[in-house]
């Protein structure tokens, strides 16, 4: 291997990159706003859930009890209804996701002391929502019982959760270690997926394979300049994920940064791998890279969904895809602040990922028209 | 270059076939160390994937062959080290500048840093494109950029050069231009196989090898192949008009196809035939401007040849 040809190959991909406005793009500006719109749009707490009120009862404990649900914030009364009608309109509409019903002789029942129930109907066609409403609603009205002049409801097991890692259950918390993994991912190898195939595209590559450089030399020259922009993308990523959203990083931040290096590495040589193996079209590139990193990332790492809960064939997919590990590896040390010992399988799989995928794509390389 | 012969390229039998196609049909050829030759035919006879064979980069189906002594079916990354290649598409970086383009192939070809400038200048200056140094290559005339992907292609002193239409597409004197590039590195010593369906291309070569539909139809230096395969005399006609007086000549049977503004006759003997030429116009009302005989051109050559064949 000549290091002077492996520079001439990575000073001139480098100039290219530069002035091509798509593959800038794609660098900086895609995973900027990729981070920005899934970071605020996904997330899994519910606030201000729209609530209609049919309040059968209307005395001064039924608004007190309405009150109480307001005063929590996680609710938001939509309106007053006079009728079980008017839920079906609401629900429809999307104008609400809960509707409280107070029966008429509520106030008579919790002074006489018998038991006192309330209705609660939930839009389930949003069952995500829902069970996090049905929750609250639970706990509004345990407050108010407990409230309550003379109040004898004593739970038999007082059972009182503690959350570790994240203790103040903010969704965000934990999803933007794991999206930064999942942006990453397609970022990194859609941009390289382009850099062989565009060469077969323009002619350039069979001035290239007439010359006496190796296949490992190109391969290594092509990623020097990717890893390079898709290093600096993850610092950029994890840098707005602490600073910006203010998710906080309990681990060391240089295990993270050396772990995403190899994690980044893996990355381009696999974008490197489809781009010989989609020979001379960009557009069947950027395709495969897209479903082969963008699916996998998003639904099979444990990004938003646990592995455990996978059924069997679909828990050994994932071993073959790479995000799982940094997804491991980023929440690990985001939230829980792990060490390398604590990581050293995901790790090891990472970088022999990383290695076999390269070896592949030197493997692959042809100095040959075919 | 292995050293020993005086032979840069041998080729026997060799055959390219894509599917039911055969590109190239058993050629066999020799090119001395040091001369210019040239491989014509038209366009799809097969000359490309000749010279893709030559440079390694595509595998023959059949046959054997050797560029400067490295066989052509094992050792192509071996003959990738002392040829220099230029393809028929421009295959340099459009987005990269002149300079650019030169210091990339000068590193890829590991041009010594102590040389290096040296070659570049050498380059800049051949190819004469001394004041566009700094230009994006994408906004240079074909001219410009077929004489730069030539110097890009002998930065490294390269003992065999392979051209693949190296003048298609270029104005006159740009093709000219180029030539004399040729003509300066060949005086170095090197050898240069070159494919072109320029006819008058054809006398700039040593020698020659004329192919078609994929078989080798005649080779030799120009003037051998004038002796040995334009057996008749070619007549130039010039008239009034010219469209006119070659349907008279097709309806008489005379062999006859429209050279610029005149005619080139194909006939047995000239002595013959001029009078009865001339006759045969001037009665149809066509004034016979003049007619002589003339030494046949390579073009004459490669006509009569195709309708031989």
């Amino acid at each position: 291997m000549k290091l002077l040809r492996v520079k001439a190959i990575a000073k001139k991909e480098l100039i290219q990159i530069l002035r091509d406005p798509l593959s800038l793009a794609i660098a900086f500006l895609m995973p900027l706003m990729q981070l920005f719109i899934y970071g605020y749009a996904i997330t899994f707490d519910v606030n201000n859930i729209s609530t209609v009120v049919y309040d059968r009862d209307k005395s001064s404990m039924s608004r007190e009890l309405i009150s109480e649900f307001q005063a929590s914030g996680y609710f938001t009364i939509a309106a007053y209804i006079e009728g079980y009608k008017d839920i079906d309109t609401y629900f429809e509409t999307n104008r609400a996701k809960v509707a409280l019903i107070i029966p008429e002789h509520f106030s008579k029942d919790v002074k006489t002391g018998r038991p006192a129930q309330v209705g609660v109907i939930l839009d389930g066609s949003d069952s995500n929502t829902a069970t996090i409403a049905e929750g609250y609603i639970n706990a509004v009205g345990l407050l108010f019982a407990h409230r309550l002049p003379g109040a004898k409801v004593l739970p038999v097991i007082d059972v009182r959760g503690r959350v570790w890692y994240n203790p103040e259950l903010k969704s965000r918390n934990f999803i933007i270690p794991g999206l930064i993994v999942v942006i990453m991912a397609v970022i990194v190898a859609l941009l390289t997926s382009l850099t062989v195939a565009r060469e077969w595209e323009r002619g350039t590559m069979e001035q290239l394979i007439s010359t006496p450089v190796k296949p490992v030399e190109i391969v290594i020259g092509k990623l020097i300049p990717y890893f390079s922009i898709g290093f600096a993308d993850i610092l950029m990523a994890i840098g707005i994920g602490v600073f910006w959203f203010g998710v906080p990083l309990k681990g060391s931040p240089f295990l993270l940064i050396a772990l995403a290096a190899i994690f980044t590495f893996g990355g381009v040589s696999f974008g490197i791998l489809i781009s010989i193996n989609a020979r001379g079209s960009q557009a069947v590139a950027s395709q495969m890279a897209l479903l082969s990193t963008f699916l996998p990332a998003f639904l099979l790492s444990g990004f938003m969904f646990a592995i455990s809960n996978m059924p069997g064939p679909l828990q050994w997919l994932t071993y073959i895809i790479p995000a799982r590990y940094f997804v491991t590896i980023s929440k690990g040390i985001f939230l829980k602040g792990s060490t390398l010992e604590m990581l050293a399988w995901e790790a090891t799989l990472l970088t022999l990922f990383g290695a076999a995928v390269f070896i592949a794509a030197v493997k692959r390389f042809r100095k040959r028209i075919e | 270059m292995k050293s020993g012969n005086d032979i840069a390229v041998k080729v026997e039998h060799l055959t390219r076939r894509f599917g039911d196609f055969v590109a190239v049909d058993d050629i066999s050829l020799e090119v001395r160390k040091g001369e210019v030759f040239g491989f014509l035919g038209p366009n799809g006879a097969g000359k490309s994937t000749t010279i893709k064979m030559l440079c390694g980069l595509l595998l023959p189906t059949a046959g054997s062959g050797s560029v400067g002594g490295y066989d052509i079916m094992t050792e192509s990354e071996e003959i990738k080290k002392h040829i220099g290649y230029m393809s028929q598409k421009f295959s340099l970086y459009e987005d990269l500048t002149v300079e650019e383009n030169i210091d990339f192939f000068s590193g890829i070809y590991s041009v010594p840093p102590q040389k290096k400038s040296e070659r570049k200048e050498w380059v800049i200056s051949m190819a004469g494109i001394g004041d566009r140094r700094k230009s994006v290559t994408k906004n240079l005339p074909q001219g410009f950029k077929q004489r730069l992907a030539l110097g890009c292609a002998v930065l490294h002193e390269p003992p065999i050069l392979f051209l693949d239409e190296p003048t298609s597409g270029v104005d006159p004197i740009s093709r000219r231009n180029f030539w004399d590039m040729i003509y300066v590195m060949s005086k170095d010593g090197a050898t240069i196989f070159v494919t072109t369906h320029y006819m008058d291309e054809a006398d700039y070569c040593d020698r020659l090898a004329m192919i078609y539909r994929g078989k080798i139809i005649a080779g030799g230096t120009p003037n051998e192949l004038r002796l040995e395969h334009m057996k008749r005399d070619v007549l130039e006609i010039e008239v009034d008009r010219t469209v006119d007086a070659i349907d008279i000549l097709y309806k008489s049977g005379v062999d006859a196809a429209i050279f610029g503004s005149r005619i080139h006759a194909t006939v047995e003997s000239a002595e013959v035939s001029a009078p009865s030429i001339t006759k045969l116009l001037e009665q149809s009302g066509i004034r016979v401007l003049n007619v002589e005989k003339i030494e046949p051109s390579l073009e004459d050559v490669f006509v009569t040849l195709i309708e031989v064949s």
